[in-house]
């Protein structure tokens, strides 16, 4: 009778009531340190806590629907736990760093660092949300190429392409903000899709029809890109006082969408809104549908799926469509801002490597990727705050460079995580029997 | 076009086509024995830091021009090939995917040069303020014509540089270690059957590309700049399309390092030569131009590539 009453409430309420407590804290304190708005708090403690009530009431359902659940023997959980000692020993690497450099300050610094996006309330996790927001995309566009057998390294070509378009059409098409503003701004988006697309079709079709390594492709057409990106900004959209291409018009900034309302003086835009759009199309199309299991398919064996009557050369092309397209749509996002200038200055973005890292550490999974992304928002964020003491934010590269080291290194990792989860699994049984009764008697 | 202009650029070309050559030389090293390293840029930039740094502390005490290029190279190389160990462990013991292994080199490398310069010097430019050119060679500088063109006002990395390419292209030829390293990327188990070691000829291979591409970023640093920028300007990038380009082989790396160098100096001097200033093209379009090659070349030449056959993949004793 305990029991049951011991697990009702467990699955039914922890949940609830993890959530409330949760909204508890996120009302009540800011409103005890911070002069902000009642509204303003009421609406963020209520979106807080629904969201981890939720997650911990999935959590508690699933423990209590799979009583016999072996983490060890879960390829998720061990993966999961991969990432997560990879992202360990980056994190002790850069601690490690920071002591060398400068140890009277190196573990406020850490601490900083791990803070990440909850350094000044919801001004940093706002902004740490802007941040990831291409980070995402182009983890996602480097996600989708690699479930399907391909290693996209281009996202940082693609993702020039897209932005060149969206600034182009931002700078030229201002007539389209006069019939709605909302229509300039997704067409300039569309067509950032669009060229990201056309871009990563080329590495596509060469793999597809002339069986070029994409890799080795990409690289080339990376460079291609930027170069190409200058010349068109000097030719069509250069403002030439300021070295930059030329203001975009107002109706093409991404809409706030009332987010600032939640994140009050953050960056945030509605950048992220389209973020997570994108991670459920892509987490639809690559688990719930036809077009999905072909295109995984390819990847796993291209003869194989090619006997079972699939197009395998069109798949490819259509996998590094979509990935450049996710990539594009980064592009887009990230200089569809107010204040935010495309230059011609020859220098590959950054963007399209870090979604290397994040698809590595998201398990290639469109929902391990946003979970990632925000991650390495926020690590990028306590490198923001960082510049208080006397550290440059690079460490923040240097952990992510060794955390995607280690993660290189997984199999080692997996091992690891399997042994541990394994010991700890198997001293739980000798201490309590009974579990292997219920094991028995279940089956 | 004059005889002042070919002045001009044939130094500057010779500049960028050795690091070039130098560093494509190395990848080939490391594909030949069966290990693709896309890392290069990361480990040029890691040798043209440290190898930066040495010539900074060395220039003050007033030692000769060749022997602070020397140690220059050989701290470079030194650097180059302990940096590559790690991605040797990854790909050879560690059976790790070759292109993530090297991506998180070549994004680690930057950082921790910008991190380094900046936390110990302030700033992230590493200065030298020697130029590294000599007036004449002794003997080839005497040559009439072919001796002014090529010999004179050079810059003294490109012609240890060029010294280096030979050897090492008569190690990876004409010797029996450069034999057995070129048989691990063709086909290791027949190699390995033959009782060659492939872990450690893979080590090997890994490492040299490793010495000789932080070689090359200190001849990069020593023949471009006045001061080292935490970058090596895509070289690394670039001499892999040059590795492509050329088709695994030494000569045809040499003419596509030429070609490829050659692109990138007229791209810096349209202003000065009159007959690409009247041709009005974006300097971009000249910059370009070697990746479009490449990709032509791949898609099109593909067939006929040389290209070993089991670069990039883990070695497995049980396959067949």
């Amino acid at each position: 009778m305990v029991e049951k009453i011991k697990n009702y409430f467990i699955t039914n309420y922890l949940g609830i009531s993890t959530g409330f407590s949760l909204f508890l804290f996120i009302f009540i304190i800011p409103q005890l340190f911070e002069d902000s708005d009642l509204i303003i708090s009421l609406i963020r403690g209520i979106i807080f806590s629904i969201v981890v009530g939720y997650l911990v009431y999935k959590f508690l359902l699933f423990r209590k629907n799979n009583p016999n659940f072996v983490p060890s023997e879960s390829k998720l959980v061990v993966d999961a736990g991969g990432s997560l000692v990879a992202i360990i020993v980056g994190l002790l690497f850069g601690l490690l760093l920071m002591l060398l450099v400068n140890p009277g300050q190196a573990f406020y610094g850490f601490s900083i660092i791990l803070r990440g996006g909850l350094n000044r309330n919801f001004k940093s996790l706002g902004d740490m949300i802007f941040f990831s927001v291409p980070i995402i995309l182009t983890g996602l566009s480097v996600a989708f190429a690699f479930r399907t057998g391909l290693f996209n390294i281009g996202a940082t070509g693609q993702l020039t392409m897209g932005a060149f378009a969206a600034v182009y059409i931002g700078v030229e098409w201002g007539a389209l903000g006069d019939i709605h503003p909302l229509l300039h701004w997704g067409t300039a988006l569309f067509f950032a899709m669009i060229a990201g697309g056309l871009f990563g079709a080329i590495p596509g079709l060469l793999k597809a029809y002339r069986n070029v390594n994409e890799v080795v492709a990409s690289i080339m057409l990376n460079y291609v890109a930027m170069y190409l990106n200058t010349m068109l900004i000097v030719a069509y959209i250069y403002n030439r006082d300021y070295a930059r291409a030329l203001d975009i018009k107002e109706t093409a900034v991404t809409p706030i969408m009332n987010l600032d309302l939640i994140f009050p003086g953050s960056a945030i835009n509605g950048g992220i809104v389209v973020a997570v759009i994108v991670v459920i199309i892509l987490h639809i199309i690559l688990n719930k549908t036809t077009f999905g299991y072909e295109l995984k398919a390819v990847g796993f064996n291209r003869n194989a799926s090619k006997y079972a009557g699939m197009n395998s050369k069109r798949n490819i092309v259509y996998a590094m469509m979509i990935s450049g397209a996710v990539a594009g749509l980064a592009g887009g996002l990230m200089f569809l801002v107010a204040g935010k200038h495309l230059k011609p200055e020859n220098i590959l973005i950054p963007e399209g490597f870090t979604g290397i890292a994040i698809s590595l550490l998201g398990l290639s999974s469109p929902i391990g990727v946003l979970l990632a992304g925000l991650f390495y928002g926020s690590l990028q964020q306590g490198g923001y705050y960082l510049q208080l003491l006397n550290f440059t934010p690079e460490i923040i590269d240097i952990i992510i460079a060794v955390i995607i080291y280690a993660s290189a290194l997984g199999l080692v990792l997996q091992k690891f995580v399997k042994m541990m989860l394994k010991r700890k699994f198997l001293e739980k049984e000798d201490g309590e029997p009974q579990d292997l009764t219920i094991e028995g008697s279940d089956k | 076009m004059d005889i002042d202009t070919l002045y001009f650029i044939i130094p500057l070309v010779i500049a960028s086509t050795v690091p070039l050559a130098l560093v494509a030389l190395g990848a080939l090293f490391s594909e030949r024995s069966g290990v693709i390293n896309i890392a290069l840029e990361g480990i040029m930039l890691m040798g043209a830091f440290i190898g930066a740094i040495v010539i900074y502390y060395l220039e003050p005490t007033g030692m000769s021009d060749v022997m602070i290029a020397f140690f220059g190279l050989l701290v470079g190389a030194i650097i180059g090939m302990l940096f590559s160990v790690l991605h040797a462990f990854a790909a050879v013991n560690m059976r790790a995917n070759q292109i993530i292994s090297a991506t998180a080199l070549n994004m680690f490398a930057p950082a921790f040069a910008i991190f380094i310069a900046r936390t110990f010097f302030g700033t992230q430019r590493v200065p030298i303020s020697r130029t590294y050119r000599i007036s004449s060679v002794p003997i080839l500088g005497d040559i009439p014509f072919i001796g002014d063109l090529f010999f004179q006002g050079a810059y003294l990395s490109s012609l240890l540089g060029i010294i280096i390419f030979v050897v090492a292209v008569l190690i990876l030829y004409k010797t029996k270690q450069g034999l057995r390293l070129r048989s691990c990327g063709e086909n290791p188990q027949a190699a390995d059957s033959l009782g060659i070691n492939i872990y450690k000829i893979r080590y090997a291979g890994v490492m040299t590309s490793g010495a000789l591409a932080g070689m090359g970023g200190v001849i990069f640093v020593l023949s471009f700049s006045t001061s080292f920028n935490a970058t090596v300007s895509g070289f690394g990038f670039l001499a892999l399309a040059v590795l492509i380009f050329g088709n695994w082989k030494p000569g045809r790396i040499i003419m596509a390092a030429l070609f490829f160098g050659f692109m990138r100096v007229i791209s810096s001097t349209t202003a000065v030569i009159p007959f690409l200033n009247d041709l009005g093209l974006d300097d971009e379009i000249y910059l370009m131009l070697p990746y479009l090659a490449t990709l032509i070349v791949l898609a099109f030449v593909s067939k006929n590539s040389a290209a070993p056959r089991a670069a990039g993949e883990p070695y497995d004793p049980g396959k067949r």
